[in-house]
Parts: C-alpha cells; sequence; structure tokens
C-alpha cells in the first residue's frame, strides 16, 4: 500500500531526525498546535525560520568577512539564531550556537568564522530534511493517508 | 435561561521576534484567549491607552481599545524598551497597574528573574514557551479581575455612604471612579455575573 509505505518512511526519518538530536521535543510542541483550524501552523512557523535565518547567515557572513569585526553585533545575531531555533525545536543548531556566542564574547573571530560554518552546515541539515519531511505529509495527504502523530 | 457565554479573557503579548509571535499566538488561542500581539514596548503601551511620556493618564479616546487587557506577556530581551522598562511603565501607572504581567526570556538568569518579580512581575517564563505554561496564567488573570472588581466595590460603597454629604465630594469620586467603571462596562458580562465573581473570590484573600 503506497500510503502505508510513505507513512513509515515518514516516522523512520522523523525518529532519526529525533534520535540525531536534529530536531528536539520543541518541534512535536509545534505539531501539538496544528489542527483543523490551523493545518498549515508548522509549515508557516517553519518557512519564516527559513526566511529569516537566511537573511541572518548572510548578514553574519558579511561582518565576519570583515578584518574589523563588532563582536556585539554579531553576538546580538546569533542570540536571536538561537532563540529562533529553539522556538522551532532545531536543537543542534541551538547548541552551536550557545558555542557560537562564548567566541563573541572572547572576541574571537576565527572562533566565531568556524562557529558560523558549522552554523550554516546544521542549518543545511535541518533545512533539506524538513523540506524532505514537508514532501512526504504532502504525498501522504494526496494518497488519502494521515499523518502520523509523533509522542 | 441559556448559560451567558464564557466570555474570552484578552491578553496582550509583546515579542520583537516575528517567529515568536507567531508562536505565542498560537499558543495562547488554543488556550481560548483572545489575542493581540505587538512588535515593541512602546506600541503595547499605545495599546493600553498610555503614550510614552505620560505615566498617569490614560490617552483620551478609551475606544482606541476595544476590550480591556486581561493579562500581558512580554518579552524580555527587545530592543528600545525591554520587557522590564515596560513592566515599569505598567506599573507606574495607576490605571495599568493591576493588569498581571508575565516576562518571557530565552535566557536563565536569576539576577533578571528576581528583579522583574521584585518590580511586580506575577511570573517568568522560559522560552521557547510552551502549552503547559498556558496553564499558568489563568490564576493570575482571575487575581487580576478579583482586585478590579474589590476596588470597584469599595468605591461603590464608599459612594453609598457619602451620598448624604455634599454633591461636590460625590462628584469627586465620580470622576475618580469612571475610569476604572468604563473599562469593566467593554467588558461583556452582565451584571448578575458580578455578585458569583465576588463571593467565589472570598478564597482568593488568604493569597495575599
Amino acid at each position: 500500500m503506497e500510503v502505508a509505505h510513505l507513512q513509515r518512511r515518514f516516522i523512520d526519518l522523523t525518529t532519526t531526525l529525533f534520535q540525531q538530536g536534529i530536531l528536539d521535543n520543541q518541534f512535536i510542541q509545534l505539531q501539538q498546535l496544528q489542527d483543523e483550524s490551523n493545518p498549515n501552523f508548522v509549515h508557516e512557523v517553519v518557512s519564516l525560520f527559513f526566511q529569516d535565518s537566511e537573511k541572518l547567515l548572510n548578514e553574519l557572513s558579511r561582518i565576519l568577512d570583515h578584518q574589523i569585526v563588532d563582536f556585539k553585533i554579531v553576538d546580538a545575531h546569533v542570540h536571536q539564531f538561537k532563540g529562533s531555533s529553539a522556538s522551532i525545536g532545531a536543537q543542534r543548531i541551538k547548541d552551536v550556537c550557545i558555542a557560537f556566542r562564548s567566541c563573541c564574547e572572547e572576541n574571537n573571530r576565527d572562533g566565531c568564522i568556524r562557529c558560523l560554518q558549522q552554523v550554516k552546515q546544521e542549518y543545511c541539515l535541518v533545512k533539506s530534511n524538513l523540506e524532505d519531511l514537508f514532501r512526504l505529509e504532502k504525498q501522504i495527504l494526496a494518497a488519502g493517508g494521515s499523518i502520523p502523530t509523533m509522542q | 435561561m441559556a448559560v451567558a457565554a464564557e466570555t474570552q479573557f484578552h491578553v496582550l503579548a509583546v515579542d520583537d521576534s516575528r517567529l515568536d509571535r507567531m508562536l505565542i499566538e498560537r499558543l495562547l488561542k488554543t488556550s481560548s484567549y483572545q489575542v493581540t500581539t505587538v512588535d515593541s514596548g512602546s506600541k503595547a503601551l499605545q495599546i493600553l491607552g498610555l503614550q510614552d511620556d505620560q505615566t498617569n493618564s490614560p490617552s483620551v479616546s478609551s475606544d482606541q481599545h476595544d476590550t480591556e487587557v486581561n493579562l500581558i506577556i512580554t518579552d524580555y530581551c527587545m530592543p528600545e524598551m525591554t520587557g522590564y522598562d515596560l513592566l515599569k511603565k505598567i506599573k507606574e501607572s495607576s490605571s495599568l497597574k493591576d493588569i498581571p504581567v508575565v516576562i518571557m526570556s530565552s535566557e536563565n538568569v536569576p539576577s533578571r528573574i528576581h528583579r522583574c518579580l521584585e518590580e511586580g512581575a506575577e511570573e517568568f517564563f522560559l522560552k521557547p514557551v510552551q502549552l503547559s505554561d498556558m496553564n499558568r496564567l489563568k490564576p493570575h488573570i482571575l487575581k487580576g479581575k478579583y482586585k478590579e472588581l474589590h476596588q470597584q466595590q469599595v468605591l461603590q460603597n464608599s459612594s453609598i455612604t457619602g451620598s448624604n454629604h455634599n454633591s461636590n465630594k460625590r462628584k469627586a469620586m465620580d470622576d475618580e471612579i469612571s475610569p476604572e467603571m468604563s473599562k469593566t462596562k467593554t467588558h461583556k458580562q452582565p451584571d448578575s455575573t458580578v455578585i458569583p465573581y465576588i463571593t467565589s473570590f472570598s478564597f482568593l484573600t488568604s493569597f495575599e
């Protein structure tokens, strides 16, 4: 059955994401806030996260490209990114942000550049996985099935 | 006689992050609150009828806000006016000081939490705020309502006993209570529910 197969893949992907700490309990919280009256809530929140994050990461790249860096500004951006990633349950991004902020406190430009690389990698991971997840959801619904709920 | 429709409590949520505003709005609506979200402390003060430079008199057109605000939930870290600054302004205002305020923050800083509670915040939520946190709001809203009703009762009682005094004194008291009265008049409950409210709140005095 196609639906069952898709649902199986959905469960497997979600389980892996949680096991690897790419997503945490906050993501389940978001799913719990989605219902018939707000069927696209998770998608809306995550889309906003993608938009904001990309702007932020570009800005951070731009700032850290210069030799002279205002670490207060970098820290403010990272603080914001930490907050928004925590809000959607992107645990690993949040963790890198914590290390990133330490580098800011130390005025460590090299450290910041390394953290930026890492945070970009984690962001790409979250983005591609969530896009896969949403695609699976669409396919399940199109095939007449329901989305399995995670506990 | 049909049961009167349950009045929804109105929460004003303040956060400079659009994502967090989306979240808090959904959390509150899921918990059956009516919600207004704003992105800054100064916009919050505008909604509350308080301009930034006035601390005691509400702005002239109180019909700017259709329903009263029963609770304010605000982020701590915001540019220009922090949640703490906003809290202070609210507590300094005679018309707003009884509205319960809850602070949210992504950072667990004990001195910050202490400072906010000292200034009169009811609670401090760590972000990300969860559905279970929403259950902690109602007691504060009810306490706020009790204070408001109690204040009205006291004023009503004193204006009744003052009815034999000269009318000027009475007029002064009426002017004093009218902002409070007009606040509750916008609240859509019929008068018959006021009495059950007061008797059921009598146990709250032990919590003061």
